[in-house]
């Protein structure tokens, strides 16, 4: 009986997934816990473990498809048995992000043969194997014009392209570039599908000269999300700036303190007072419903961190309010390590009520950020720089900072926002 | 744009750099008031003077020892080595101090250092003045080694290195000093080629040729030849080879599935050796056949007498019957 592979839970939040990439091929032999595909939800990829050893007999779900958690994926089993009735495949009520590839299912038995010396066939190559297998041509049907009568890559190619009739439309696997993939260990690399975005060499036809980039999953989801937020959320960004001479001061004593373990950042410092501003101005922490405004009880608080291949991740801190300063620098150094590493959890990104952004590591002074739906608002903290400001009618030197909050103007208005902001700049200046 | 040689490029970029910046200073063997053996430093001594452009002793250790004590200091020292084949005096000198400094001073010190040092054989110069020797340093992290194959890349390439705050070593193809020609902006005093970055030189979709500096040059030309036979061969120029563009290597190779890498140093342990290594390891599956060196032979140095020089250099038709066997394999 064969057995059912299963879109599992990935968290308690989590209703779907998309399906980025198969690590196995249908006719692929697997071995139980092996890893079997990739699951992307909000931009946490999470590699879905084999339910059982056998072969993979057929793959229901193609790459870039979104399903429902409990939606049955593929079919793993005994080579030729058969698949039960309700192997029909359920999908979720979205469009796919690609056409599933007609050719991944076929009927004829196709012998698999890999790289290497071959007794019937000569030597095969690399490119020769892969082609023949994700393509199921039968290398013995193939004439080989190479070197003692070799297969070569153009013998398949021109195989393949007599046997569909097929024009060179079709951009041929080989012919897709680097996936971003170099500089990775080569495990990695055989593994995994590129999640960076892909430079591709066949530019689109277009009046002006260039390149196109073709869109990661990742690229996607931000883009759609900031566009979301841009068309649901009226955007008012307000600037006020903070004095951080006492947050400074207390930083210097607090990491001596604290001692080597704790990488005690600004960005503690901020969210901490965010929390503060929270607190007085519940109203900052909430989401607009179509019932009314939904006003959190939990502040839970995602932390914008920008990934050096490109795009970025917010992973949230959940009932930030209930931690330390020093439990915040610590939750805050993990996540921003395992968001770098790509190793989140799929909840760990999810559930935020508000956002910080921390544009100012990279030199901006003041920004207008996009909300992170379905929150309210979200600060951004520019750089921390020294500048001469008037103090009790004298100039003075003190590090400063702007601090830009968006807010949803359906939810909050000007004075609200105000409050808020002014609580958040109350709570650094007069660190304690 | 005008179309110049390569020592003029290369003239024409050190003019260019001392006269842009206070700090440059060039020093070597016969490079002030001779203007440099192959005339690379010709009218700067005349132009900057003696403080600036200036005759070194015959100790090549001295030359890059100044150089690095002075980069250390804040300047932006062109060393220059006669021929590369002088080089191993100044050796430790660029690998324990130059290449380290950076590092072991924890970022405190840098050696904003370009040495420059003419390579490469088939000018009759027997086995003192016709050695290739970039795979000594493409081993040793810290430092930059760059090697042009036409002056536009020549004049930018040298004019980014004097402006990198690290070693860079810049060896020149001495036999293409003046037969290789090539335009280059006239005016635009500040275009610069980046350091990193390789070239896809010709596209093509049978095989790809990997070289730099002179073997580039007649890699081109064996790409011409063959094309005439219906064999279309893509070229990559890989410009500078510490640090290596892997990405345009690779994405080469998954186009063309096969690879020949030539370069003129002694085959074994060469420099297209490390290229070879890419491929195999990041590039397996996109191969339809085993890659190929094609490479000076292992024997001490390049020899005088000119038939065996030639035996001893890589030409274009060498180069198109290494293409042709690969294209047929």
């Amino acid at each position: 009986m064969p057995t059912k592979v299963i879109m599992p839970k990935l968290g308690e939040s989590i209703v779907e997934g998309t399906v980025t990439g198969w690590l196995k091929q249908a006719g692929d032999e697997i071995e139980e816990y092996d890893p079997l595909l990739e699951v992307e939800t909000d931009k946490v990829t999470t590699e879905i473990p084999s339910p059982a050893s056998g072969t993979l007999l057929k793959i229901l779900v193609a790459e870039g498809e979104i399903v429902a958690v409990g939606t049955v994926l593929a079919w793993i089993g005994e080579p030729g048995e058969e698949i039960p009735d309700e192997g029909v495949k359920v999908t979720h009520d979205h469009e796919p992000h690609e056409t599933p590839d007609s050719e991944s299912i076929t009927d004829e038995p196709v012998i698999q043969r890999s790289a290497g010396k071959d007794e019937d066939l000569g030597y095969i190559s690399p490119i020769v194997a892969r082609l023949a297998r994700e393509k199921k041509v039968d290398l013995s049907k193939v004439k080989g014009t190479g070197m003692d009568g070799r297969i070569t890559k153009k013998d398949v190619q021109n195989y393949i392209k007599e046997r569909t009739g097929e024009a060179e439309a079709e951009v041929p696997i080989w012919e897709t570039p680097a996936d971003g993939d170099l500089f990775r260990p080569t495990e990695m690399v055989f593994a995994k599908k590129g999640e960076e975005p892909t430079r591709v060499s066949r530019a689109e036809p277009s009046v002006v000269p260039g390149e196109t980039i073709s869109l990661s999953p990742m690229r996607k989801r931000i883009a759609e999300h900031m566009q979301q937020s841009k068309r649901t959320a009226p955007h008012v960004t307000t600037v006020m700036e903070s004095d951080m001479s006492q947050v400074a001061r207390h930083r210097e004593i607090a990491k001596q303190e604290a001692g080597s373990g704790v990488h005690l950042t600004y960005t503690a410092y901020f969210l901490a007072a965010i929390i503060t501003g929270l607190k007085a101005v519940p109203l900052a922490n909430s989401s607009w419903t179509d019932a009314g405004i939904r006003v959190h009880q939990q502040i839970n608080l995602g932390m914008a961190v920008a990934l050096s291949s490109g795009g970025l991740i917010v992973p949230v801190i959940k009932n930030a309010d209930e931690l330390s300063l020093i439990g915040l620098a610590k939750k805050i150094n993990d996540l921003a390590e395992r968001a770098r590493a790509g190793k989140l959890e799929p909840d760990e990104v999810q559930n935020g009520t508000f956002t910080l952004t921390n544009h100012g590591t990279k030199g901006s002074l003041f920004a207008t950020p996009i909300i992170n739906q379905p929150q309210s608002g979200i600060l951004g903290a520019g750089l921390i720089q020294k500048r001469p400001v008037v103090v009790n009618d004298a100039i003075a030197i003190k590090p400063m900072v702007y601090l830009s909050y968006s807010f949803d103007h359906r939810i909050l208005d000007g004075a609200s926002a105000d409050t808020f902001l002014a609580h958040v700049v109350h709570a650094l200046e007069n660190w304690q | 744009m005008t179309e110049i040689t390569m020592i003029e490029a290369i003239r024409q970029a050190m003019d260019e750099e001392l006269a842009r910046d206070g700090s440059v200073f060039v020093i070597g063997e016969d490079v002030g008031v001779r203007g440099g053996v192959f005339r690379a430093t010709q009218g700067l001594f005349e132009k900057y003077g003696e403080d600036r452009v200036i005759d070194s002793p015959l100790a090549e250790l001295t030359i890059v020892g100044v150089g690095i004590g002075a980069a250390v200091y804040g300047k932006r020292p062109i060393c220059e080595i006669q021929f590369a084949d002088f080089i191993y005096p100044a050796f430790n000198q660029i690998v324990s101090e130059a290449a380290k400094m950076y590092y072991r001073s924890n970022g405190q010190w840098s050696v904003p250092l370009v040495i420059r040092a003419p390579y490469g054989g088939g000018i009759g110069g027997g086995l003192y003045h016709s050695q290739s020797v970039e795979a000594f340093f493409t081993q040793v992290p810290g430092l930059k080694v760059v090697i042009p194959s036409n002056p536009y890349d020549a004049k930018g390439l040298l004019k980014s290195a004097v402006r990198d705050p690290n070693p860079v070593l810049f060896f020149e193809p001495k036999k293409g000093y003046r037969l290789i020609k090539g335009e280059v902006p006239e005016d635009d005093k500040e275009y610069t080629v980046p350091i990193g970055p390789a070239k896809v030189t010709r596209e093509g979709r049978d095989l790809t040729v990997f070289a730099y500096g002179m073997m580039h040059h007649y890699a081109l030309q064996a790409a011409d030849t063959v094309a005439n036979e219906g064999i279309d061969v893509e070229v990559v120029d890989l410009r500078t080879l510490y640090p290596v563009d892997r990405e345009t290597i690779l994405e080469s190779v998954r186009k063309t599935s096969k690879a020949l890498i030539v370069y003129e140093a002694n085959l074994t342990g060469g420099y297209g050796a490390e290229i070879a290594a890419t491929i195999a390891e990041w590039g397996f599956m996109n191969l339809d056949a085993p890659v190929r060196r094609l490479a000076g032979p292992d024997v001490p140095a390049v020899p005088f007498s000119h038939p065996m020089e030639e035996w001893f250099m890589i030409n274009p038709e060498k180069i198109a019957d290494s293409i042709r066997d690969l294209a047929a394999f």
